[in-house]
């Protein structure tokens, strides 16, 4: 069977009538939500120690003293869940000749012209940069954050150090906050896509209108298909 | 001087304290500012600021501040271990607020080796950069006498203080995870006495007072010393963190780092302002306008659907490549 160029191993035609594609399986959608969950609770401890009008968040997790504890443990498990994510998804968030014509006619995209632009795989320059935004924040994160991780590691670098530290694990956590707007908010306005996270599914329209040669490539392994 | 217990703070440490009973006059309403607690009322009085003089040029070294301190503040200090130097501990912990710190300077001009002692603690800055970190609301506050304490019972213990001060003074205890650092003996001024260290100490290297009379002090110290031969005897009250409660009266005063690494300009480093003021209120106001604005699009705008058409030729590409037999089943 000939080498997959734009799809993951695992992904396939589910079912042919409809159609429906494999997109996640089951270990990715899990790693995808601890992953996801980790980011939400350390956006909001992270936030209610950043502003005092957001420190009423302490309450939830039940106070000031725990969200200090919590939120650079939480910060581990996502950077390991992360991780594990990362070693499954990078190969196919590597950069494409396309990427380029996609973002440079990002209007078609969002008026929903994609009919304009050329085929793509099984990301498409903007999943690619959240992708990518995610993976160097997350690793700026977790190093500045250990630099000021005042329980373990109190002196592990010099205070001048631990200012910038502080600084940037601020301006870093801002970012991250903002491509998990953006990965949320595509995620829901381009329809059909939230499920492939859920059941770890889409329909076969929803491949053939966003990830053409994804579908292309799965449709022709069906050809050569499981030894019958 | 007196212990007059109608003053608003003591005027002094030396005396002994009021045998009538008082009232503790520090309290919230005194209070000027608070971390994390941008809208704080006005008190309805001002306290006469208050400030601790330490001549370093009268210091023996007798470590009588850092006892007084342990004693008052009720702390014990683990006991360590002889490195061969005279620090003892060997820096200011959760459970000794107050350390002398001890330098041999070989002055090029006099030939003499001279011991350097300087009393190392909070300064209570007017600007304290600790107040300006902290996340925890009223964890920090600062009196209208001067006094920058911390209120425990609101630490959470992140250590944000320790990144914004300019001296590296508070340590964060790893028993109950909060703060610590001098109060200046809040607890004692509050009922008019001076703070412990001063009135341990037997040379009065380390006095206690308005911050006026102090500088009326300081100078006539400068004075003296300069008339013994030190040129460059001066006052440290340094200007970038806007003055502080405690000041030094120095013999080298052209040169603090000579007294162990005492900072030449202190001031909150711009880092920690750019922290603490620009990404703080602009990152907040970008991250809550691309929420709202996501949601407000997401609800109103027009979503990105896939039409029936779509899933036609999504059937056709699949069934075309369907191997025969396998086809229409």
């Amino acid at each position: 069977m000939e080498k997959r160029l734009y799809s993951q191993s695992g992904d396939h035609i589910e079912s042919t009538d409809p159609v429906t594609v494999s997109r996640y399986r089951g270990f990715t959608r899990i790693n995808h939500w601890v992953t996801a969950l980790s980011l939400i609770v350390l956006l909001i401890s992270g936030l209610a120690l950043f502003h005092p009008s957001l420190y009423f968040l302490t309450g939830l997790f039940g106070g000031g003293q725990n969200t200090r504890w919590l939120h650079p443990l939480v910060g581990i498990l996502l950077f390991v869940s992360f991780f594990i994510l990362f070693v499954q998804l990078w190969r196919l968030n590597l950069p494409k000749p396309e990427d380029r014509t996609w973002v440079a006619n990002i209007g078609d995209v969002v008026t929903g012209h994609e009919e304009r632009l050329p085929e793509l795989g099984k990301y498409n320059a903007g999943q690619k940069g959240v992708f990518w935004a995610m993976s160097v924040l997350i690793i700026v994160l977790i190093v500045s954050g250990v630099m000021v991780w005042e329980e373990y590691f109190p002196e592990l670098v010099s205070l001048p150090v631990r200012r910038w530290a502080m600084l940037i694990h601020s301006l870093a956590a801002v970012l991250i906050i903002l491509t998990f707007i953006a990965h949320v908010y595509a995620a829901v306005w381009t329809r059909g896509t939230l499920r492939a996270m859920t059941r770890g599914t889409v329909t076969g329209g929803w491949a053939w209108r966003h990830h053409r040669k994804w579908l292309r490539e799965l449709a022709g392994r069906e050809r050569g298909g499981p030894a019958e | 001087m007196t212990m007059d217990p109608n003053l608003d703070s003591p005027r002094t440490a030396v005396s002994n304290p009021p045998i009538q009973p008082m009232k503790a006059n520090l309290g919230p309403g005194d209070v000027v500012r608070a971390s994390a607690m941008p809208d704080l009322p006005k008190p309805e009085r001002e306290l006469t600021p208050v400030a601790k003089l330490i001549d370093v040029s009268k210091c023996i070294g007798c470590k009588a501040c850092q006892s007084a301190c342990a004693e008052w503040n009720d702390t014990v200090p683990e006991i360590g271990f002889n490195a061969g130097v005279y620090e003892n501990p060997h820096d200011l912990t959760p459970d000794m607020f107050t350390l002398m710190r001890f330098s041999e300077f070989d002055n090029p001009e006099t030939g003499n080796l001279e011991w350097l002692i300087r009393k190392d603690g909070c300064m209570h800055c007017s600007d304290p950069g600790c107040l300006k970190a902290c996340p925890a609301p009223g964890a920090i506050v600062q009196y209208s006498n001067g006094i920058v304490d911390f209120i425990h019972e609101n630490c959470i213990g992140c250590g944000y203080c320790i990144t914004g001060c300019p001296f590296d003074i508070p340590r964060v205890s790893k028993v109950d995870h909060k703060s610590y650092k001098c109060t200046l003996c809040s607890d004692r001024v509050a009922v008019g006495q001076g703070p412990a260290c001063a009135k341990a100490c037997p040379t009065q290297a380390i006095v206690f007072g308005t911050k006026n009379d102090m500088i009326e002090h300081a100078n006539m110290r400068v004075e003296d010393l300069k008339s013994r031969g030190f040129e460059n005897a001066g006052i440290y009250d340094p200007e970038g963190v806007g003055g502080t409660h405690v000041f030094y009266v120095l013999h080298h005063a052209d040169q603090p780092s000579l007294y162990s690494n005492l900072p030449e300009n202190p001031r909150i480093s711009p880092v920690v302002q750019g922290w603490k003021g620009v990404t703080k209120t602009i990152g907040l106001a970008v991250i809550g306008a691309a929420a709202v604005g996501s949601i407000l699009h997401g609800l109103l705008g027009r979503a990105n659907k896939v039409s029936a058409e779509e899933e036609r030729e999504a059937e056709h590409l699949v069934e075309s490549n369907l191997p025969a037999g396998k086809e229409g089943s």
